[in-house]
């Protein structure tokens, strides 16, 4: 299990991009921090979460 | 008539409290968009004598800003640093800005977020937000960056919160009122947002980390 947004999400092995993708975000409007620390864009595809890891998807909407 | 710079430090040291008010003065912010979000938070920390401010935005004042901007219908046509330094400047003469008129992007950040402590996000768009905030936690990670999303519409404003993401990541809105949602833009709850930006660059100023 992964911690995400606070609540456990079956999705060890799963790349974040893939994540991403089927958790319907937008992954331009997205920051993700992995275990505390910011994954950057150019490695949402090469970046695989596994069991224990924690992880933080903001995403953000318009207005300023 | 304008008081003299000793003035206004005492009163502020009166205020405030000379050890957090030294700590305030020798503070550098930078607010990265002048809209709602960025003209409100710099309005309150220059009211609390923030050393310094770096102000970045490339638009000019349209008249569908000032239902919700801090500008002034004379100010229509001018360029947001421009008029937003002159206001600045009557409400605290004393205030250090550096103002830069331009896209920020890529090849631009680094040089001119390199100076500040803390730098607030606050533009309006989402992919924009998203990018700036990638780009400062991953490029330049001893940056403390606070940002906002979600204060559009007439919700509670309760629901307006600031949260903290990661160890120098803060993020401030209810996190799902979204612009284009056809929602509009309301002054008191985009002052309430800004409000909750200021006082966490403030926070973070007198080493208080928590939200």
């Amino acid at each position: 299990m992964v911690r995400i947004n606070g609540e456990d999400v079956a999705c060890s092995g799963k790349s974040v991009a893939e994540y991403l993708h089927s958790a319907g975000y937008d992954a331009g409007r997205v920051a993700v921090e992995l275990n505390g620390n910011i994954v950057p864009k150019a490695l949402y595809g090469d970046t695989i979460f596994k069991d224990g890891d924690s992880a933080e998807v903001v995403s953000f909407v318009g207005g300023g | 008539m304008i008081p003299t710079k000793e003035a206004w430090i005492k009163a502020l040291n009166e205020r405030h409290g000379t050890k957090m008010q030294e700590k305030i003065s020798s503070a550098t912010v930078c607010i990265c968009g002048l809209g709602g979000l960025g003209s409100g938070i710099a309005i309150a920390l220059a009211r609390m004598g923030i050393g310094k401010l770096i102000l970045i935005d490339f638009d000019k004042v349209d008249i569908t800003n000032l239902h919700r901007q801090q500008y002034k219908a004379n100010q229509i046509g001018m360029h947001k640093t421009e008029a937003l330094k002159e206001n600045l400047k009557e409400i605290n003469p004393y205030l250090k800005m550096e103002i830069h008129t331009i896209r920020l992007d890529e090849n631009n950040a680094k040089d001119i977020l390199s100076g500040a402590d803390i730098i607030c996000e606050a533009f309006d768009n989402a992919e924009v937000k998203a990018e700036l905030v990638n780009f400062v936690l991953s490029e330049m990670p001893e940056k403390y960056i606070v940002c906002a999303s979600g204060m559009a519409g007439i919700n509670s404003a309760n629901l307006v919160k600031t949260r903290k993401i990661s160890k120098r990541f803060y993020l401030c809105g209810d996190e799902m009122s979204d612009v284009e949602d056809g929602i509009g833009l309301i002054s008191s709850r985009v002052m309430l947002c800004a409000a909750h930006q200021a006082h966490m660059v403030l926070r973070i100023i007198l080493n208080e980390f928590e939200v």
